[in-house]
């Protein structure tokens, strides 16, 4: 008996690799471009920051806040809903932009202005002041409130604050000021990952349920 | 040829099943109720109490209690100055009164809890911020607060930065 040859047909094999790489590759959507570079700072919590139901506020090193918030039909809602009320006189395109976007962080007066942007000229263009917090102007307060009504005021919604090792303490103290305004008292600070430092009381802590598991 | 498809696709599916994305870390931070904040503070007793101050160029300024003992806050020695490093610095001074503290025992005879009380002085920074809140996190600390820093508070950091010769 002839013994039968190894060589397989591999077209059908191939063909479907390559419909799986041109479905990824067309499907893929990356994150739009953020307009400010933030280093966080380092903690030994392990908390993962979630992707969905999410309001992010961003503070660079000079103190500007920026907004931002998950989900193109939320975001789309909240935009809507702060042109009607504040009369911001955005059109479909500036609206599709801030859809699209990622954060912003400018005062409602020149919002539209910073909406006709392109990523890069916001990256390096100084229209943007960052939202303003004053108590007679507390536009973030606005933002904030308006965000939770887009996102359904469900309560998985999640405050989370991203600042720069840099920035000046009263900043943050405006914006937790601001949170507690609006009676929001839980919230998350994004911080990168650091180890526990050996012999610490969080360290045993950790090998002790370790013990316990095995 | 085969084989190197085969080789290719094992290759693919090996680091698509392991690999991760690495994800931003977040730290809990629970805002005290600024009704509650009056209360809260009178519950603190004065034994049980460490007042952790942030200052600026990451100095950390600390006393012992609330200061709201005058005799106390009159001695010399009363305010002092540290810093973050991993001796010697702040986490020592935690663990050194958290374990006193644990000694002391309340009406009903269990052991009491420190209370770190945390106030950031103008010229300190979010890291520091967070630093410290991530050595409450490191020492286990159950129960702190972060209040708003007093003018008498600003008077002795100036008065440290000064004689420290803190610019």
């Amino acid at each position: 008996m002839p013994r039968k040859s190894t060589l397989i047909d591999m077209t059908a094999m191939c063909d479907v690799a390559f419909l799986l790489l041109t479905f990824f590759m067309l499907a893929t959507k990356f994150k739009p471009d953020e307009p400010v570079a933030v280093v966080t700072p380092s903690s030994i919590n392990t908390q993962l920051l979630p992707d969905a139901d999410v309001i992010l506020l961003t503070v660079d090193k000079d103190g500007r806040v920026f907004f931002s918030m998950d989900g193109q039909p939320k975001r789309r809602q909240l935009i809507e809903d702060l042109n009607t009320n504040f009369k911001l006189g955005l059109d479909e395109k500036d609206i599709r932009n801030f859809m699209i976007g990622s954060s912003v962080g400018t005062d409602f007066k020149n919002l539209k202005q910073v909406l006709n942007l392109t990523a890069d000229q916001r990256k390096h263009g100084n229209v943007e002041k960052g939202i303003p917090m004053d108590s007679t102007n507390n536009e973030l307060a606005i933002w904030i409130e308006y965000a939770r009504a887009a996102q359904g005021n469900n309560n998985k919604l999640k405050y989370c604050i991203k600042a720069d090792n840099e920035t000046p303490y009263p900043v943050i103290k405006r914006v937790l000021d601001t949170f507690k305004e609006k009676k929001i008292q839980k919230l998350n600070l994004v911080t990168n990952l650091e180890a526990k430092p050996a012999g610490s009381a969080a360290a045993l802590y950790e090998e002790q349920n370790q013990d316990k598991a095995h | 040829m085969t084989p190197m498809v085969d080789l290719g696709f094992l290759l693919i599916t090996f680091f698509m099943l392991t690999t991760t994305m690495s994800k931003p870390k977040t730290m809990d931070l629970i805002m005290p109720k600024d009704t509650e904040k009056q209360e809260e503070q009178n519950k603190v007793k004065e034994s049980t109490a460490l007042t952790i101050l942030l200052g600026k160029k990451d100095q950390v300024y600390y006393y012992e209690g609330l200061a709201q003992d005058p005799n106390a806050s009159s001695n010399p020695d009363f305010f002092k100055a540290t810093t973050f490093a991993n001796t010697n610095g702040i986490r020592d001074v935690i663990i050194k009164k958290r374990d006193e503290v644990a000694r002391l025992r309340n009406s009903k005879g269990e052991p009491e809890d420190v209370v770190v009380i945390i106030k950031a002085d103008d010229g300190s920074t979010y890291k520091n911020f967070v630093d410290l809140l991530d050595e409450m996190a490191i020492n286990r600390i159950q129960r702190y607060a972060t209040v708003d820093i007093s003018d008498q508070d600003k008077q002795w950091i100036k008065s440290t930065e000064a004689s420290n010769g803190i610019q």
